[in-house]
């Protein structure tokens, strides 16, 4: 019989940490079939960040560095620079990309440093227990925005892919979700893209993810992952952002 | 600037430090512009692209400081610089590259503090590096060169060092010796054995176990384990790698203690102290961490009167009063460091007589 499904070679066999709905695991699994689909997990060296992302090394069968909290995009860079040879992917959240790491992202993205960044934006910091995050919609309430986001006191959720497209120095920047079958036949497409950029290195390349957090949202994962439909889609439109290959 | 091995310059500590960074291999430099240490990073800027390999001028100190763990995460040699100011937002990547076990070396030319204090000599960022400075109880090897050659000379070492004993190594001088020209002879890498760098991550190859640099310790005893191994470490530090210098201790009756530019100064209060007929020696340590303190137990049997001199209202002072024999003195004369705060000799010479006249 013929075995249409198996599990990525670059994915370990063991069970993760996330939250039953949540989409870590799915976003884990498509950037694992791009390791695979290009032959490049034996040079690949994953950035795990703080959050939920931190145990990449748990599920990934690859060599991994753990770093600084909002880092890794420096973490990345260093790593590059030393073995250009190398293929160096960064994984983080919005806590961690958009709010403390902020600095490090913009001037990674801007050096076009030859590296691909994978953002899940879940609109809450999850690890930490569902505090407000720089992309938490307006009027969403988290534990530390228990009114709803104020924009007028708290800004506006940080459209990243967006805000790094208008970089010189980023090659690819799109956005994607993994809330339906067509949606995440999309993000495979979009994240190989993302990755064959660094494997001919074309430069930064990046992709935002937006991700259900049942747990946090207060829902169950039907309804968080219609949320993803509702109102994240809606402020954080799926497309495209940057293609140099366009230009 | 091309020199045969044997032939000496005159360069500025701050360009001594980049030469030997670079005769020790390392070809990967992140660093952000601060004064008194800015030649470091101009002087790489220049010459490393011509050898192959990366300058970087980060975006901000935590980010030069992360470029670092990243580099020396895949095994290469690499570096950052700094001063006070640039230390402190430094301290966050220092702890994580400590956790994690990896090397690196950190140049810190100290300037006047807290705040933005000034550009002026000072050593009142011995507590900074010597404790470790960032969260969660560490240790990092402290060198504290006294002239040009030494900070040369000691730069080459803190790469050995850090790679041997698997964390960072910084370089510690004052801003008089990063900006002092004086003739260096620039000597070879040392030829040390080194350990293989079996646990890099540099991609994991078929068969090859999975690599993880990490500090997250979350089972069951992990985080203990890990203190206990390092403090194992540090000891073992200590036992082998403790440097010092001793002038004229052998029959003094006052062991004047100062390390970096303030131990030059002291040296010619020495000499003067000597010529009148007083018998003064000096104590200097080479390392800050390890800090020699069985050199200094053994010399406080036979002398019992210490002076501890140092550009700050007195920090390694509680080094010396930990390390020597109980029925030791020390007595203290700081300058805190800012403008014209360095001593004379002529200034220590009167300190010395003053505590040597007390104890006779």
């Amino acid at each position: 019989m013929k075995q249409v499904f198996t599990r990525p070679e670059s994915l370990k066999d063991v069970s993760t940490h996330f939250c039953p709905g949540c989409h870590h695991g799915s976003v884990h699994r498509l950037v694992a079939e791009a390791l695979d689909e290009f032959g490049i997990r034996s040079r690949t060296i994953g950035v795990a960040s703080v959050g939920c992302s931190v145990f990449l090394y748990g599920y990934f069968d690859i060599d991994v560095i753990e770093s600084p909290h909002g880092r890794a995009p420096a973490v990345a860079t260093g790593a590059k620079r030393a073995r250009p040879d190398r293929i160096v992917f960064t994984y983080q959240g919005d806590g961690d990309l958009a709010a403390i790491g902020m600095s490090e992202i913009i001037h990674a993205a801007n050096r076009g440093e030859d590296i691909t960044v994978i953002f899940v934006n879940n609109t809450t910091y999850g690890m930490t227990g569902g505090q407000m995050a720089p992309t938490t919609l307006p009027g969403q309430k988290t534990s530390t925005s228990p009114y709803g986001r104020d924009v007028r006191k708290d800004g506006a959720p940080f459209k990243m892919a967006e805000l790094l497209s208008n970089l010189d120095g980023v090659a690819f920047s799109a956005r994607v979700a993994l809330n339906s079958p067509k949606n995440v036949i999309q993000a495979r497409k979009m994240i190989k893209t993302a990755f064959r950029y660094q494997v001919e290195k074309k430069g930064f390349s990046f992709i935002e993810a937006l991700s259900a957090c049942p747990t946090n949202w207060g829902m169950n994962p039907l309804d968080a992952n219609q949320r993803v439909t509702d109102e994240l889609i809606p402020y954080f439109p799926l497309g495209v952002y940057k293609n140099t290959a366009n230009l | 600037m091309q020199t045969t091995a044997a032939e000496k310059i005159f360069v500025k500590g701050n360009e001594a430090v980049a030469m030997a960074a670079l005769e020790a291999g390392c070809r990967c430099y992140f660093g952000y512009p601060i004064t008194p240490q800015s030649d470091i990073p101009e002087y790489l800027s220049r010459e490393l692209p011509g050898l192959g390999g990366e300058f970087i001028q980060a975006e901000s100190e935590i980010g030069a400081i992360n470029m670092l763990l990243g580099a020396s995460a895949t095994g290469v040699r690499a570096m950052t610089s700094s001063s006070g100011p640039g230390i402190s937002l430094k301290q966050e990547g220092i702890s994580y590259m400590a956790g994690s076990e990896l090397p690196g070396v950190i140049i810190d030319i100290m300037r006047a503090g807290p705040g933005l204090g000034g550009i002026d000599a000072s050593q009142a960022d011995y507590f900074q590096a010597t404790r470790g400075g960032g969260h969660g109880g560490y240790r990092i090897i402290v060198l504290a060169p006294a002239s040009v050659q030494e900070i040369y000379d000691l730069t080459m070492l803190a790469f050995d060092l850090s790679d041997i004993y698997r964390m960072p190594a910084m370089v510690l001088a004052d801003s008089v010796i990063g900006q002092m020209k004086e003739s260096v002879t620039p000597n070879s890498r040392p030829k040390t054995v080194l350990p293989p760098k079996e646990w890099v991550v540099r991609g994991r190859a078929e068969g090859t176990p999975q690599n993880v640099v990490k500090s997250l310790y979350l089972g069951d005893g992990e985080m203990e384990a890990f203190h206990w191994k390092m403090q194992a470490r540090y000891q073992e530090l200590a036992d082998k790698e403790s440097r010092w210098e001793e002038v004229q201790t052998a029959d003094a009756e006052l062991i004047v203690t100062a390390f970096g530019s303030t131990s030059r100064i002291a040296k010619t209060a020495i000499s003067m102290a000597r010529e009148a007929g007083m018998k003064v020696g000096l104590m200097r340590p080479i390392t800050l961490f390890p800090f020699p303190k069985k050199a200094y137990a053994a010399i406080s049997e036979r002398c019992k009167l210490f002076l501890d001199i140092e550009l700050s209202t007195g920090q390694m002072i509680d080094d010396v009063r930990l390390s020597v024999a109980r029925d030791a003195e020390v007595a203290f004369y700081g300058r805190p460091p800012g403008a014209g705060s360095l001593p004379t000799p002529e200034e220590l010479f009167e300190q010395i007589k003053k505590n040597y006249q007390a104890c006779s």
